[in-house]
């Protein structure tokens, strides 16, 4: 016969023991989580603070079918291609606004952008930037115009940009604005100066 | 591709039309003959009258228009329509998936259609939906000098022209009906007759006189006062003409555009300069969502029938490179226009955003080291687009003429770029309706009508490009 206090004693320390285990298991989680996030480098938010540059945004208005140059303040890295990101992503959050005189969707982004010498640039939108962009003619070709003008008035030595759609290459950006070749940066700068005649 | 290219073509070479008159829209289209009768296509017939979907099923043609059904059997002479038999009168014809029928099946097919009597003067090719007729009367005021006033039921626009002895009013939009004598004779010395016929669609009146007359539109445009040229000037506030179209301000027909200025086409195809009309989109390409239920394939499908008829007018022979709900790719467009060598290509499409009209030609991307006289696939229009800008120029031009909001634009549109002769891409935009102005045949005709003046006002320009 054993005694009861004996048994007690031993479910007490089982607990103990059982409890000690489950906590030990996460801590080592918590360890292993943050270990992750400070090998994790990506940016999760736009740079807010450092020092700005007044840049001259080329914005689509729907209402008098023209781009309007707009200037802003925002903060710019110090690379080519990293500068022309944060140009586009900043055009691109004026789309977004609820009174955006050329509404694009919410969930639009600009990937990346690749600076290729001599003079050409890549623009790679995600999907649902062109699946969910209004089909129309003049509105199509404002965005590109929008997109295409901003970059080589900022980015000094551009003169021709692609535009991908998720890393491959689309026909038409929602049925008419043709992205099968190179925009020439002088044609839509030009275009861009005359706007409707 | 070729038969696809040239189910479109208007053709012209017998110049046989059939002009409709209805509250919905007036519209001429072209009647061809076979085995010793005379056709007409009917989805051209129905399509600016309501909504009209067909397709090919064996030797059956089927189609709906609205809420009601129609099944023709080719070479059959009777057809089902809503449900009960109907006697057309000759062989219905499926031509490139067109169905064909007898003109003279008008007046009772139609109804059963539309609900509406229709009255078809069968010789004289012209068709009245529901009760549209303008009646004419005319009275001589035998004062010096003699005035024929002739008032009409509704506003008319005819186009005037005189020669020796005689004035002649041509109301190719009107839907005027004989008076009760075709021919008045008047006891005067300066005018003398007043003569009606009608034929190949149109209506004319001409008025005989021992010297030259003048016209003058008052009462607008319900009242034309002849008078003789040398005589008094006519009554205030009307306009007068002298052997030449009709004024300015003189209210459009019904079915909506004023005749306009251009000298009447040649006789024969031969003589046309051939325009390509492509309606963007098409099959399992629907373009844009306009609405819910609305596909821009199917607003530009309809808006180049109408520009069609609107060339055609204006002495031009057109090819649509679509006439039904067919997929073609960009490459196909811009080879099937380029191997047609016409004298100018448009692009119609439909938009949902903005107003009035876009007219654009094309932004072309940046050429490669100088080849000479060759030019890059996608940089093909670059000799053409010098033309293509003036075109684009005047179509505005004519827009705004009418008060009609239209801007020129350049655009990465394919197949624009790819395109040897003048090329333009025409978005049209909603109207004072909004949205359901893009499918209207009278908000379509108006604007096609705009085109064609357009164009045609380039017409020397273009027929003298390489």
């Amino acid at each position: 016969m054993i005694p009861r206090h004996l048994i007690l004693g031993v479910a007490v320390l089982l607990v103990i023991v059982l409890s000690m285990g489950i906590y030990l298991s996460h801590m080592r989680r918590s360890a292993e989580e943050m270990q992750r996030l400070a090998a994790d480098t990506r940016p999760i938010a736009a740079p807010t603070s450092g020092p700005t540059e007044t840049v001259t945004l080329y914005v689509a208005d729907d209402a008098t079918g023209v781009l309007r140059s707009q200037s802003a303040q925002i903060p710019l890295p110090g690379g080519r291609q990293q500068r022309a990101e944060e140009l586009l992503r900043a055009l691109l959050r004026i789309y977004q606004q609820s009174d955006s005189p050329h509404p694009l969707a919410p969930a639009a982004e600009i990937r990346s952008i690749y600076l290729i010498d001599p003079g050409a640039a890549v623009i790679d939108l995600n999907a649902p930037f062109a699946d969910q962009h209004r089909s129309s003619i003049l509105g199509e070709q404002l965005t590109v115009n929008s997109l295409v003008e901003t970059l080589a008035v900022n980015v000094p030595g551009i003169n021709r940009v692609r535009i991908l759609v998720d890393g491959s290459t689309r026909e038409t950006l929602a049925g008419h604005a043709d992205l099968s070749e190179f925009f020439d940066v002088n044609a839509v700068g030009q275009a861009v100066t005359q706007g409707g005649q | 591709m070729a038969a696809l290219v040239f189910l479109g073509a208007s053709t012209a070479a017998d110049e046989k039309r059939l002009s409709i008159y209805s509250s919905v829209a007036t519209y001429t289209l072209p009647v061809t003959d076979r085995t010793g009768r005379e056709y007409v296509g009917l989805l051209e017939v129905l399509e600016p009258l309501g909504r009209i979907s067909a397709r090919v099923e064996g030797q059956h043609w089927k189609m709906r228009f609205n809420d009601s059904d129609g099944d023709f059997v080719t070479g059959r002479t009777r057809a089902k329509v809503r449900g009960r038999d109907l006697d057309l009168g000759g062989p219905f014809l499926i031509e490139h998936s067109r169905g064909m029928i007898p003109v003279s099946s008008l007046s009772t097919l139609l109804p059963r259609f539309l609900g509406n009597a229709v009255t078809v003067r069968e010789a004289a090719r012209r068709l009245f939906i529901g009760d549209i007729a303008t009646q004419v009367t005319a009275q001589l005021d035998s004062s010096t000098p003699p005035r024929l006033l002739l008032n009409f039921t509704a506003p008319v626009n005819p186009t005037i022209s005189t020669e020796p002895g005689k004035l002649k009013m041509i109301f190719a939009r009107e839907p005027l009906v004989p008076p009760a004598n075709m021919s008045l004779a008047f006891e005067n010395s300066t005018i003398n007759q007043a003569l009606f016929s009608e034929s190949n669609g149109t209506a004319e009146l001409t008025i005989a006189s021992s010297s030259p007359l003048m016209a003058s539109f008052s009462n607008n445009g319900r009242t034309i006062t002849v008078t003789a040229a040398s005589q008094a000037p006519p009554p205030a506030g009307s306009t007068p003409v002298v052997g030449e179209t009709p004024p300015s301000e003189a209210p459009p027909a019904v079915g909506g555009t004023p005749v306009t200025e251009t000298p009447a086409p040649p006789a024969s195809n031969a003589r046309r300069p051939l325009a390509v009309v492509d309606p963007a989109h098409g099959g399992s390409e629907r373009g844009a969502a306009l609405t819910e239920t609305l596909a821009e394939k199917n607003v530009t499908l309809g808006f180049a029938r109408l520009l069609r008829h609107e060339l055609d007018r204006q002495g031009f022979a057109v090819i649509l490179l679509r006439d039904g709900d067919d997929t073609l790719t960009l490459d196909q467009r811009a080879g099937a226009a380029n191997a047609a060598r016409p004298v100018i290509y448009i692009s119609l499409h439909a938009a949902s955003q903005g107003s009035g009209a876009r007219v654009y030609t094309a932004m072309l991307p940046r050429e490669g080291p100088d080849r000479g006289p060759f030019h890059a696939w996608n940089a093909a229009q670059t000799p053409a687009l010098p033309v293509s800008q003036s075109v684009a120029t005047a179509i505005v031009s004519e827009m705004q003429k009418r008060e009609f909001p239209a801007r020129v634009y350049s655009a990465s549109l394919r197949p624009l770029n790819n395109l040897l002769m003048p090329a333009l891409a025409i978005e049209l935009a909603p109207g004072p309706n909004g949205v359901a102005d893009l499918p209207s045949a009278n908000y379509q005709q108006k604007v096609a009508a705009a085109i064609a003046d357009g164009v045609a006002s380039q017409r020397q320009r273009l027929e003298t490009q390489p």
